[in-house]
């Protein structure tokens, strides 16, 4: 029961990183219908420029206690990701907005490429680390060890997932975004503006990914790679919680969190892979609109 | 860009005029017999082709060969069928590893040792099938709806393929699996990429094809003029897989060592983008797509790390400047039946519009318009 309970907790930290990466999937997705496969190499910079700001920052701002100063770097790396991904869209996707979908998809495959080749040539294949922002302490109750590092991960998800449910349920660029997400034929007609709804939107879901990215670094190593596989496991937990859907896009992070920490307990790690794109097919057969996505019927 | 592929082409047709005037002037039964002596020199050519050129130029036209046959099949799918298809590089590693189970395997087991480079294309054709069934159990339950599913089933698929054979220690797991001889060489690969490109040019033209135009113009309008479309697109998706195992063969018996890396997304995105650069719906595109790609991803060889910088740059410029890519529609002209070449096309059209001057100019006579 305690190694359960214990497991839970740690599928839990890592279900909130995927749920973090796939709500971006999935904002893009309900947004523009484009299956942002930049997206896992976006969460890749933004562990790249914590890395950079938060060891300047503690290196030059010693006095400063470490949560301020992990605050800051997440800020920091959320600001310049934000960036990344809003001049991603405004110099390759938008030109293609008028063209067949699938020219934006492959442009999609090729800025995610570009992103893990570039960071590999120009920063190294080395595996770098976060620094430090705070001791780690390791506290048990009733047989159960969970550190403070498990604890912010899974508060701080969790708190910006709110916020952004809340941005999406209750403000008025929320309301644009559903608007657009509805009818982007009809949105504009009611004094929405697309463009930069659309803008805002990929800002807002890189930045997610760059609190993603800011927890993830503190706990495994940065290298240009490890946006492929979270990438492809945040892609999955979006499509299993049913793509487009914000809710199911968080729901599906955690399902996926799930899938990685029980499957070795069954099978070798190894599986891990086979076991989350297995679940992946056989929910599709089944539910091909994912968990919470609603069928849309095809109109002539 | 578009200027200047534009440019290209006009100056390459205008070069080619001459040429082009000089064969329509040939009789006609030497002009159906062109093609095939062409084929023929080609594939002694192919035959000759270790006595002068050197092992790298050999390797570089092997693989442009396996990239054709790839980037065809997939355009069946992606360009013909419009569908939007990103593993088939999981069909690639089912072909690659069941026939090399074959040539290594089983043939000696079963006392045929000495035959190998003679069975070499049965074990290609076993693992094409092989791809292809596959190809079928993706196919039965993806096609339930359009759009995107077809893409994240083919990516699961591609992921799934590569998780197994990483787990399969039998096979070599991780590590690989090696011990096939050194099978492929130019002749055989000229000899699969005219036979697909053949093939796939037949299908696309053939009323099946039709079908196949139909369902990427409108699904439900083609469904309207019974095309029997779930049909049309499952065999088209296992013909594509077939072709995508065959390739795989190949691939395996001249690396003579095949790992799951080597099948990973990475590849089937390298493949998708052949097709694009190529252009979709045009089988010389692919041609053209999978030759370009191959050598100059040799010529930047030297770049080192910044090669896979510089491709996917090209590659989204490519996107945005030229979305249809080189030869989007469009076909080079000895690849489309007679019958359906424009100028055919055109004066059929004549012979129409002269039939019914004819029909019209009594008519209007008789006082009746119609």
């Amino acid at each position: 029961m305690q190694g359960l309970i214990q497991q839970v907790l740690n599928a839990l930290q890592v279900g909130s990183v995927y749920a973090l990466i796939a709500l971006g999937y999935t904002m893009v997705y309900g947004i523009i219908r484009l299956i942002n496969f930049a997206h896992g190499d976006i969460f890749m910079v933004s562990t790249y420029v914590a890395f950079f700001v938060g060891t300047a920052l503690v290196s030059h701002l010693l006095h400063l206690p470490g949560v301020v100063v992990l605050v800051l770097t997440m800020l920091a790396a959320m600001f310049a990701t934000a960036l990344l991904a809003v001049l991603i869209e405004r110099f390759a996707y938008k030109p293609l907005r008028q063209a067949p979908r699938v020219s934006a998809v492959i442009t999609a495959l090729g800025v995610g490429l570009f992103l893990e080749n570039f960071t590999l040539a120009t920063i190294g294949p080395d595996p770098r680390f976060l620094p430090k922002f705070f001791p780690v302490q390791t506290f048990t109750v009733g047989g159960i060890a969970f550190s403070n590092i498990q604890i912010v991960i899974i508060a701080v998800s969790a708190v910006v997932m709110l916020i952004l449910d809340t941005i999406v349920r209750r403000t008025m660029v929320g309301m644009a975004m559903r608007a657009v997400s509805w009818d982007k034929f009809t949105a504009p007609l009611m004094g929405v503006p697309v463009d930069r709804i659309i803008s805002i939107t990929f800002a807002i879901g890189a930045a997610i990914a760059a609190v993603g990215g800011c927890l993830y670094g503190m706990v495994y190593t940065v290298d240009p790679y490890m946006g492929i596989r979270i990438g492809w496991w945040a892609f999955i937990s979006a499509v299993v919680g049913g793509i487009g859907n914000i809710r199911g896009a968080m729901l599906g992070g955690y399902i996926l969190g799930f899938v990685e920490i029980f499957t070795p307990v069954v099978l070798a790690s190894t599986y891990r892979d086979f076991v989350a794109f297995s679940l992946l097919l056989i929910l599709l057969i089944f539910r091909p609109y994912g968990i919470l996505g609603r069928p849309v019927a095809q109109k002539v | 860009m578009t200027q200047l592929l534009s440019s290209i082409r006009n100056g390459l047709s205008r070069a080619l005029a001459p040429l082009h005037a000089a064969y329509a002037s040939l009789p006609a039964p030497v002009r159906r017999w062109t093609m095939p002596a062409l084929l023929l020199l080609f594939f002694v050519i192919a035959l000759l082709s270790p006595s002068f050129l050197n092992l790298y130029w050999q390797q570089v036209l092997i693989y442009v060969g396996i990239n054709i046959i790839l980037t065809a099949s997939l355009n069946l799918v992606n360009g013909y069928m419009g569908e939007f298809s990103v593993g088939h590089a999981g069909f690639m590693a089912v072909g690659a590893y069941v026939a090399s189970i074959m040539t290594v395997w089983v043939f000696p087991r079963w006392g045929l040792g000495e035959y190998i480079p003679y069975l070499f294309p049965i074990a290609l054709i076993i693992g094409g099938l092989a791809a292809g069934l596959t190809g079928l159990i993706i196919a039965v339950p993806s096609f339930r709806t359009r759009g995107d599913y077809l893409a994240i089933v083919t990516l699961a698929w591609n992921m799934i393929v590569k998780s197994v054979l990483e787990n399969v220690d039998a096979i070599g797991g991780p590590r690989g699996f090696m011990g096939m001889q050194k099978l492929t060489s130019v002749a055989w690969v000229y000899v699969w990429v005219v036979i697909t490109i053949f093939l796939l040019r037949n299908l696309v033209y053939s009323n099946f094809g039709r079908g196949t135009l139909s369902i990427r113009e409108d699904e439900i309008a083609s469904s309207l003029v019974s095309v029997d479309t779930r049909k049309v697109k499952i065999t088209v998706f296992v013909v594509a897989s077939f072709f995508a195992g065959i390739a795989g063969g190949l691939f395996a018996h001249i690396i003579q060592f095949i790992n799951p890396r080597s099948f990973s997304i990475l590849k089937s995105t390298e493949t998708l983008v052949m097709v694009y650069l190529g252009g979709i719906g045009s089988l010389g595109g692919s041609i053209l797509g999978a030759t370009i790609y191959t050598v100059l991803l040799e010529l930047l060889r030297p770049l080192q790390v910044w090669r896979w910088v510089v491709g996917p740059l090209l590659l989204v410029l490519l996107m945005i400047f030229r979305p249809r890519g080189i030869m989007g529609m469009r076909e080079w002209r000895f690849l489309v039946p007679p019958e359906e070449r424009p100028e055919m096309i055109d004066a059929l059209k004549e012979r129409v519009r002269q039939k019914r001057k004819m029909v019209a100019a009594p008519s209007a006579v008789g006082g009746s318009s119609d």
